[in-house]
């Protein structure tokens, strides 16, 4: 009970505060309940099949197979396989750490990973469908041209920035 | 739409992977469980932040503070509220829309989309979890740096 409480803590601080803004601006404070627990019902919804995903992901493809699609010698095949898996996702960009998590523990390589993050962020193929039908063709593709060698960018520099032992460390942690 | 995509084609993984190995099955569910419970914490504190957040900054305040400032300190503006606030896409590209329409530049709200997607300050306890304090703090800038580059081509294209 005492470990529940202490893990959940920032979660319970949050509640009271939302609590004491219900308070004193009651219109604000309810407006954020009712976002709040749109937004659960929309997470609770879409989460399932991500983490079924992972689960099988992380019991069924063995580790040297991972090397062998994403790992270090895995070359432009790997990014590809990056930017599609990235790509395909729907769910918010959280849902995707825990799946990187994953792809670290298998041995993919930190490149690749960055990859998926930034493909998942910006590249999901439903939501560049839904760019275009509200912001029109020109905006999603100049977006989408720009953000494809961006990401790698991102990907690139974020890893050069890192040494050894700090990319060990995220592997020992994933 | 392609929520029930995403359902269907786990839910047939999962049959297969039932017919192939009960007790591989299994554990991989109690794997999915175990991940998700790790990870309900801080996902819960951030739908209450998103939730708070965007109770103060409802899109008729975003429409303020993008739509009217316009030139740099818009887009300054516009990538710090993209930055901190996280809109799921089919509330934000009507969001954005609704901006162009109402007068804010392409610019801002390319900025703006692009920071709410690549940028995110309340999830970055999360990211920092699977990925360290270092990796997720420089994807982050080097993210909020290239939304500006973003914007910028935008801005020659549809100027």
């Amino acid at each position: 009970m005492k470990m529940l409480l202490k893990r959940y803590k920032y979660f319970l601080g949050l509640v009271i505060i939302n609590i004491v803004v219900y308070g004193l601006y009651p219109s604000v404070g309810q407006k954020s309940i009712v976002i709040t627990w749109s937004n659960a019902v929309e997470m609770l919804s879409i989460i399932p099949p991500i983490f079924i995903l992972l689960g099988l992901l992380d019991v069924w493809v063995q580790r040297e197979t991972m090397i062998k699609l994403m790992g270090e010698k895995s070359g432009i095949f790997g990014i590809l396989i990056a930017f599609f898996l990235g790509s395909a996702a729907a769910g918010p960009l959280y849902a995707a750490f825990p799946i990187a998590g994953v792809l670290l523990q298998k041995g993919s390589k930190f490149f690749n990973v960055l990859i998926f993050i930034g493909a998942w962020s910006t590249t999901k193929i439903p939501m560049l469908l839904f760019e275009a039908s509200s912001m029109g063709w020109k905006f999603m593709m100049t977006r989408l041209v720009i953000d494809i060698p961006g990401i790698m960018l991102i990907a690139y520099v974020t890893e050069r920035l890192l040494n050894e032992k700090e990319k060990q460390y995220v592997y020992d942690q994933a | 739409m392609f929520t029930v995509l995403m359902y269907i084609v786990a839910f047939s993984f999962l049959v297969l992977s039932f017919v192939k190995d009960k007790k591989k099955t299994f554990l991989a569910l109690k794997k999915a469980w175990k991940s998700f419970e790790y990870i309900l914490p801080q996902l819960l504190a951030i739908l209450v932040i998103i939730g708070i957040m965007l109770a103060v900054l409802s899109p008729e305040v975003i429409s303020e503070l993008i739509g009217e400032k316009s030139g740099w300190l818009g887009m300054l503006m516009a990538s710090l509220i993209g930055s901190v606030t996280l809109i799921p896409g089919f509330v934000a590209f009507p969001l954005a829309s609704a901006l162009l329409k109402s007068g804010a530049g392409f610019m801002q709200i390319a900025v703006f989309i692009s920071t709410l997607m690549m940028v995110g300050i309340v999830t970055i306890p999360l990211e920092i979890k699977y990925f360290g304090k270092k990796t997720a703090i420089l994807r982050n800038s080097i993210a909020f740096v290239f939304s500006f580059i973003v914007a910028i081509a935008i801005g020659v294209v549809l100027r």
